[in-house]
């Protein structure tokens, strides 16, 4: 016990020592923070909406008018050469184009069936349905309204109609920040830990001092925990730090046990400290470190479900979800944050990541020479 | 194997891939000498010390340090060894204290020993106002003292020292030197390689290696005589030269 408390010592002082990451190991937290929480959003609004109104009818004006009014177009251009249109999308000033036919409004008038033809630039699939989707709500509207109009009011109302009472649970705003804050608290917990603790194992082997250190008769499992010590300590900082601006910066509602999200951050860092020392001891340089870090940090943050959920991925994707842990904390820390989810809520996670952390570090333990 | 033996090589050898960098090496050291390691660069003697204290494992063959194998026991030896390799260790981003406490603390001192040995160091070496400056800051010289003084902190009872004076001015390495023989005297059993033939002169007994096997076992007075030698140097000369004349090598190339 002595030992590793010497060895954590050691490894506060050069941490700290070392001005600039000293000083990052905070400040690169805060940045991402007040950056990327307000900057990573998936809301749609102001749709750059191009119009070709062949009709030119009162209809028509009112159609335009009504998707003026919504919050999620922006009528940048008008005009009638479907050229124009489709060059006009290419360059990007507009991502929808909606064309109006000549006889739109005779045909309203007279109870035709009526066409509208719309063109989305869909490089974006999201952005594509979710205009489209938007589109439709304000059509839906338009429609009813007409019917209003043209058959008489007691008429209309006698139609029996469904309607939905909707309520946004957990997130009753539809605030995109709460969604996206404790995932970036847990993606930047993951960068600071994953980095710092594996190249600095890696900068021991090139500098020459590990060497020292294997000639002692320091155990292995001594040496893994003391460099995991200081960076699980350090990776709670940051979590504390990124609560604090998510509070003050965001306002973000915390309806769960503090203790439980502190918990499970815990034991979330074991196991990508784990990772990253058992990387670290493959690799030579912390350059080699680097690149297959980046490698693993990629696929670990992309197939999180921080950005796309995870129902939504191939079977397989989720197989190797079930291995990643940034996955797990993802699902925590929103469920705990946002839900309030309580431990028994949450249970089969905390387990899957215990039983991760133990074999990460088990195998960094193990693949850890001291006599080559 | 008298009681008087700390070390027992017994028909080591070291392979990496085709190369065999320690072949067959059979030796003993004594309690409490000073055992001169001597060899070309390249000749294998790192990788027999790396072996001995545990660093590495041997192909075949095994020895005996302080009574554990190298092959089966490493981390037994490294309980009772110190080691100081050619490639200076210590941490430069602590300071001296820190790097006393930190191998202190790792070796099992109490906190009142390393502040006792400490101090006894710091004044030993006269290194009183280095004491909280970063090892970095050090002249090498200054560095490599600091580096034995902390291999043999914990009182081993071997302590290896591989090239320990490589790049020293000659009046640190003879401060060196001096250091070596006070720990000899309090029984410590020095193990040094070097290729400085001078320091070849004040150990009791040397052995001299030529690509990968040892070719010469003795004092240094004895060699000399057995070589018809003035110096160890000249024994060297004549046991470890190169084996293949230049002109040939230069034809080969081409």
């Amino acid at each position: 016990m002595r030992t590793i408390f010497y060895l954590i010592r050691k490894e506060f002082i050069q941490i700290f020592r070392n001005k600039f990451i000293g000083r990052a190991i905070f400040g690169v937290p805060i940045i991402q923070m007040l950056i990327l929480v307000p900057a990573v959003t998936f809301e749609i609004r102001d749709i750059k909406l191009c119009i070709i109104d062949r009709d030119m009818s009162s209809a028509s004006r009112s159609l335009i008018s009504q998707l003026e009014g919504s919050k999620f177009f922006r009528i940048t251009n008008s005009t009638f050469s479907e050229k124009e249109a489709e060059s006009l999308l290419l360059k990007n000033k507009c991502i929808m184009v909606l064309q109006i036919p000549s006889d739109f409004g005779k045909d309203i008038g007279n109870g035709k069936p009526v066409k509208l033809m719309s063109s989305i630039n869909a490089i974006n699939a999201t952005t594509a349905q979710l205009s489209w989707a938007y589109l439709n709500g304000v059509l839906r509207d338009y429609n009813l309204d007409q019917a209003k109009q043209n058959i008489n009011r007691s008429a209309v109302s006698a139609i029996s109609q469904i309607d939905i009472r909707n309520r946004y649970w957990y997130n009753e705003l539809l605030n995109y920040k709460f969604y996206m804050l404790p995932g970036i608290l847990g993606i930047l917990v993951t960068a600071i830990g994953f980095l710092l603790a594996g190249l600095n194992l890696v900068r021991e082997k090139e500098v020459g001092t590990i060497e020292q250190i294997n000639v002692t008769p320091v155990r292995k499992h001594q040496f893994i925990i003391a460099k995991m010590v200081p960076f699980l300590l350090i990776g709670l900082a940051d979590l504390v730090l990124g609560l604090l601006i998510g509070k003050l910066a965001f306002n973000i509602p915390f309806e769960g046990s503090i203790a439980l999200l502190f918990f499970s951050a815990s034991i979330f860092l074991i196991a990508v400290l784990g990772f990253a020392l058992f990387i670290s001891t493959f690799s030579g340089t912390q350059q080699q470190f680097m690149f297959i870090a980046f490698f693993f940090m990629i696929i670990f943050i992309l197939m999180s479900g921080i950005f796309t959920p995870l129902e939504s991925m191939p079977w397989w994707a989720r197989k190797i979800d079930l291995v990643n842990p940034v996955a797990y904390i993802m699902k925590i820390n929103r469920m705990v944050m946002l839900k309030g989810s309580t431990i028994h809520d949450i249970s089969r996670d905390i387990y899957s990541l215990i039983i991760i952390a133990i074999i990460f570090t088990a195998l960094a333990v193990k693949r850890y020479r001291k006599t080559a | 194997m008298t009681n008087n033996t700390v070390i027992s090589v017994r028909n080591l050898v070291k392979k990496f891939g085709n190369f065999t960098a320690n072949d067959n090496l059979n030796f003993e050291v004594f309690k409490g000498e000073i055992f001169g390691f001597l060899g070309a660069n390249g000749a294998g003697k790192t990788t027999t010390i790396r072996i001995l204290s545990g660093l590495s494992v041997p192909t075949s063959g095994d020895a005996l340090v302080a009574g554990f194998s190298a092959l089966h026991q490493p981390e037994e030896i490294k309980k009772i060894i110190g080691y100081m390799c050619q490639k200076f260790s210590l941490y430069e981003d602590l300071t001296v204290r820190e790097n006393i406490m930190l191998y202190g603390g790792i070796y099992g001192l109490n906190r009142k020993l390393i502040k006792e040995r400490t101090n006894d160091l710091l004044e030993k070496l006269n290194f009183g106002a280095y004491g909280n400056k970063l090892i970095a800051s050090l002249p090498l010289g200054l560095k490599q003292k600091l580096a034995f003084s902390v291999a043999v902190l914990h009182e081993p009872e071997i302590v290896f020292l591989d090239e320990p004076t490589g790049g020293v001015d000659p009046v640190t390495r003879r401060q060196f030197w001096e250091m070596i023989y006070e720990t000899a005297s309090r029984g410590i059993t020095v193990f040094v390689t070097t290729h400085y033939m001078d320091e070849a002169e004040y150990c009791d007994r040397i052995s001299i290696m030529n690509e990968g096997s040892i070719v010469a076992l003795d004092t240094p007075a004895n060699l000399k005589k057995q070589y018809d030698a003035e110096s160890v140097e000249e024994v060297f000369v004549k046991i470890a030269r190169p084996p293949i004349p230049h002109k040939f090598v230069l034809k080969q190339e081409e």
